[in-house]
């Protein structure tokens, strides 16, 4: 539940979860999100759930922090995570120029590249939440085995598709971007569709695996 | 009466449509976006005659080079903005802001610069023809969404404008941007991960704003304020006005195209009031910050609405 609820500014509610990363505590902040979304509250601009917080922003022209924070305090919540959800399943090529930081990660994590990708590829992981670029899924959790820092200093450009690993959690470049993830792949999948009605392939709450694929497969995915 | 059209002959450093931004989709990366300077946007559509909302060019320093292709424009220029108009007859007369101006088949407009200032405003009556992307105008450009395909605008560039009733020639207010002596802040979720010593150095001294300022975030310079908790916390979302700092202890003012989710510590966030005056700060201007209550903040809010209306009236 929350445990506090404050303002950020003048134009958003701060809704605190605690500081735990645990798909459960992260599952009620998603929970909350699907709730407060479909009520369409008036002067609601914009919800972002994260691991342990959720932040509702709204129009200062129409409503102001003490009614978005009654109206969160007094709400009703849904449980969304009823039915089985189906797993997304995400092919990446692994060959070693997608894999730009395999050979970082068998020196550190002091394990063979079979023993990464077997253990990494096709299990099952939970998307806590979807963002910072449009998109960009971060999912967890990954084996304690394969547990490693970001890189000691960030690439300028992740090639878009990119599938990176850094403490618990897995995620897409969905975008060219700056970033210091531990790069183990590429997908040719779309992640990020603009065209599409519903743009993002991966949402808050979802289930993830990813499986190997060869390069030809990988570059002729679209055909 | 069919379309006009505008040919760019110089796009401007940063020249992209918006409108006043795009709501909901926070939660799957796309940040608001919008026009960054809000008011100075609307008043640049009611002095075309247009409906609040309607799409308009933003640029940022440089401005556009545009000729008339085709028909006749009116159109109208806000902000602290130095530009041209040059007419068939090679006349060529300095432009005044917050004024209609007709320019026909031939002519063309050159929005030099930004005085003092980042962000201008054009918009022409009837608007220009472009496409939505989920409900909004804006473009985005790091998600490639919004008109123009989610681009800049480039070199050779078309653009078609919607033919329009009447003309709005005789439209004008007269109106100077006052200055400030300081933004106006609100603490932060973790305003308490500073210790006194660092939050006096925050609100005592100056800030310089640094090159490195775009429609994502604002860099300051200043003294440095280290945290005596984590220099990180857990990844969490942002909202536009977040003060971020980073292990440097270098403040990021987040703006309109930020990052959704972040994991520095937020300090501060500046009050909405003063967010179009914030945008306008260009690099190697000196800041300080003021910390308010939020019920200051929602008076003062409440003010520059009633400001920005009366601004508005005075058009109509």
């Amino acid at each position: 539940m929350i445990k506090n609820i404050s303002n950020l500014g003048d134009a958003a509610v701060y809704c605190d979860f605690g500081n735990e990363i645990d798909q459960e505590i992260n599952k009620i902040v998603i929970n909350y999100f699907k709730t407060i979304h479909k009520k369409n509250i008036k002067g609601i601009t914009n919800i972002t759930p994260s691991y342990n917080k959720l932040i509702i922003s709204f129009d200062l022209d129409i409503t102001n922090f003490s009614t978005i924070k009654k109206e969160i305090e007094n709400i009703e919540i849904f449980d969304f995570f009823e039915e089985k959800k189906k797993i997304i399943k995400i092919p990446i090529c692994c060959d070693n120029e997608f894999a730009l930081d395999i050979e970082r990660l068998t020196k550190k994590l002091k394990l063979s590249k079979d023993e990464i990708f077997n253990n990494f590829l096709d299990k099952e992981y939970f998307c806590y939440m979807t963002g910072f670029v449009a998109g960009m899924p971060f999912l967890g959790d990954i084996d304690t085995k394969l547990r490693l820092n970001r890189i000691e200093t960030p690439r300028v450009k992740v090639p878009k598709g990119s599938v990176g690993i850094t403490e618990q959690f897995s995620n897409i470049y969905t975008f060219e971007s700056p970033g210091g993830w531990n790069i183990v792949g590429n997908t040719p999948v779309k992640v990020f569709d603009k065209f599409k009605n519903q743009p993002n392939l991966i949402s808050s709450g979802d289930k993830v695996s990813f499986y190997k694929i060869s390069k030809d497969e990988y570059l002729n995915f679209y055909e | 009466m069919s379309d006009s059209i505008l040919k760019v002959l110089r796009p401007g450093i940063n020249s992209t449509f918006q409108d006043i931004g795009r709501n909901n989709f926070y939660h799957i990366g796309l940040p608001f976006s919008g026009a960054m300077d809000k008011r100075n946007f609307l008043i640049s559509n009611n002095l075309s005659g247009n409906p609040n909302n309607f799409p308009v060019l933003e640029f940022a320093y440089q401005g556009p080079l545009l000729k008339v292709e085709k028909g006749k424009i009116n159109l109208a220029i806000t902000g602290n903005v130095n530009f041209k108009i040059k007419n068939k007859l090679s006349k060529k007369i300095d432009g005044e802001c917050y004024k209609n101006y007709i320019l026909y088949e031939g002519d063309e407009i050159d929005i030099i610069s930004t005085n003092h200032s980042v962000y201008g405003y054009l918009a022409v009556s009837g608007g220009f023809k472009l496409e939505k992307y989920k409900d909004s105008y804006s473009t985005t450009i790091r998600a490639e969404v919004g008109a123009n395909n989610g681009n800049k605008l480039n070199n050779n560039d078309k653009l078609y404008i919607n033919s329009y009733e009447k003309n709005f020639l005789n439209r004008k207010i007269k109106y100077m941007d006052s200055k400030i002596e300081y933004i106006r802040i609100l603490k932060g979720t973790n305003f308490d991960y500073f210790s006194d010593d660092v939050i006096k150095k925050f609100l005592n001294e100056k800030f310089l704003v640094t090159k490195l300022t775009d429609r994502m975030g604002m860099r300051l310079k200043g003294p440095k304020l280290d945290s005596h908790k984590n220099k990180n916390i857990k990844s969490e979302g942002l909202v536009k006005g977040v003060v971020q700092v980073p292990s440097d202890g270098n403040p990021i003012v987040m703006l309109s195209d930020h990052g959704t989710i972040g994991g520095y510590p937020k300090i501060a966030v500046v009050i909405s009031a003063d967010y179009d005056k914030l945008v306008q700060l260009s690099p190697n201007t000196k800041i300080k910050f003021k910390l308010i209550e939020l019920d200051e903040a929602e008076k003062i809010y409440k003010f520059y609405k009633m400001e920005t209306d009366n601004l508005i009236n005075q058009i109509k």
